[in-house]
């Protein structure tokens, strides 16, 4: 989908503001937050793609101004909601309770083993996204390629600023889960990944542009379609 | 849903809420919650990747398995996990100079470096740093590249977590990799910042 959080290229929001030094964690609610993330992938409310579109559907206003960690209650929300496994007029009723008192007490429980040896494997292990697949590439290092102009709705990592514009294929990762499908809820079908490199004259015009940089962007398959293979571009140079 | 901007008790009041209802569930316990933030506050941070570097710039066969597979070089060192299962390390030359960013979300290599700070999450960052790395760097982080560099910006639209090899600074010959990762900041993994200068 369009959207603010699509960054890249906004101008008019401001300088970057970089603290002299701050803590991991800036306020005690961001440290309850952090955690929902892998124990709510854990309980099966989202996996990684669609974590990232919850974000997406936050409203502009909201997704620009509020702390980071913010972001990751609207999509614990959007989710839990969605499956049914929050009822949001307990929430509201809970939110409230607390409102009234920060300091009134979580329910009591248990701890649970299991969930203790699920963090303690998950955060050195991983969860990677790489997966198998018998798809051939379509493209190779050295191929002048051109991103589609494509815009849909859902979730997607097809930014605005490299739609339509032509780079180089520098890296060819092989097959990831494609985010396409799997932020929607439609499986993984995993597509080959590569890294392109776009000069910045290409995507801010030569008039606009910083000199001598450039920006490497991951594309999966079928974002892009070839402009000149490699072999050709070679040829091309020795004539 | 509403577009008014939440109060930090506000906040603090809806995740409490949150957090009692999860821990109803059984998603979460207040231990294994302590417990995540005690890897992060203090486990795994831009230690980690001060040292790969170090390693990788004392020991020439060492750095060449970290460009090759990143994520496979560094379990050598006991370093992996969450957010960093398929990490690519770019070089700095004295041709390129790189940068990490992510624009569409936080992406970044969090076995490494740790958690982002939060201006790598913020808009401002996100929305500049693709298009003006030159006036990013100068103007928010007191740091200039030559124009004859080339500087290159990796934007994390995938899983594949990058992040910067810095070039070992001179007046360092026969340092151990111990007092090199004394050099190795975060920023320069980042690509905003040098690593530290060496006293002469």
């Amino acid at each position: 989908m369009n959207g603010v959080f699509d960054l890249a290229g906004t101008d008019g929001i401001g300088p970057v503001v970089v603290p002299e030094d701050e803590p991991v964690f800036r306020a005690e609610w961001e440290k309850a937050v952090f955690p929902m993330f892998a124990m709510c992938f854990r309980a099966g409310f989202f996996g990684v793609d669609q974590f990232r579109h919850g974000i997406e559907l936050i409203d502009p206003a909201v997704y620009l101004k509020s702390p980071y960690y913010e972001h990751w209650v609207h999509t614990v929300e959007h989710f839990g909601e969605k499956l049914g496994k929050l009822d949001m007029a307990e929430l509201d009723r809970r939110t409230a309770h607390y409102l009234a008192d920060l300091e009134a007490s979580l329910p009591e429980h248990q701890d649970d083993p299991e969930l203790l040896a699920f963090i303690e494997a998950v955060v050195p292990s991983g969860a990677t996204a790489k997966r198998e697949s018998d798809k051939a590439a379509r493209f190779k290092a050295g191929d002048i390629v051109r991103v589609d102009r494509s815009a849909p709705k859902g979730h997607t990592r097809r930014a605005r600023y490299v739609r339509g514009a032509v780079g180089e294929v520098v890296l060819a990762h092989g097959t990831y889960i494609y985010p396409d499908t799997a932020g929607n809820g439609l499986g993984e079908h995993p597509e080959h990944l590569y890294t392109v490199r776009f000069t910045s004259e290409e995507l801010w015009g030569a008039e606009h542009a910083e000199p001598n940089g450039s920006v490497c962007f991951d594309v999966w398959d079928p974002y892009i379609e070839l402009v000149t293979p490699a072999s050709a571009t070679t040829e091309g140079a020795v004539a | 849903m509403s577009a008014r901007i939440r109060t930090q008790e506000e906040i603090a009041a809806r995740v409490k809420a949150l957090e009692s209802m999860l821990i109803e569930q059984g998603v979460m316990t207040t231990q294994a919650i302590d417990r995540m933030v005690e890897i992060y506050e203090h486990e795994v941070g831009p230690q980690l990747g001060a040292k790969v570097v170090a390693k990788a710039w004392s020991d020439p066969e060492f750095k060449a398995r970290l460009v090759e597979d990143a994520s496979e070089a560094c379990k050598e060192l006991g370093i992996s996990g969450l957010q960093g299962e398929d990490m690519v390390v770019v070089e700095n030359t004295d041709d390129v100079h790189n940068i990490i960013v992510c624009t569409l979300c936080s992406c970044y290599p969090w076995p490494v470096l740790g958690l982002p700070p939060n201006w790598y999450k913020d808009p401002q960052y996100r929305a500049a740093i693709t298009r003006e790395p030159r006036k990013v760097l100068s103007g928010a982080f007191d740091f200039t590249v030559a124009e004859s560099v080339e500087v290159r910006v990796w934007d994390s639209s995938s899983e594949m977590r990058y992040w910067v090899l810095p070039q070992r600074p001179a007046g360092t010959d026969g340092w151990s990799e111990e007092q090199l990762a004394g050099l190795v900041t975060r920023d320069s993994m980042i690509g905003v910042g040098p690593v530290a200068q060496v006293a002469s």
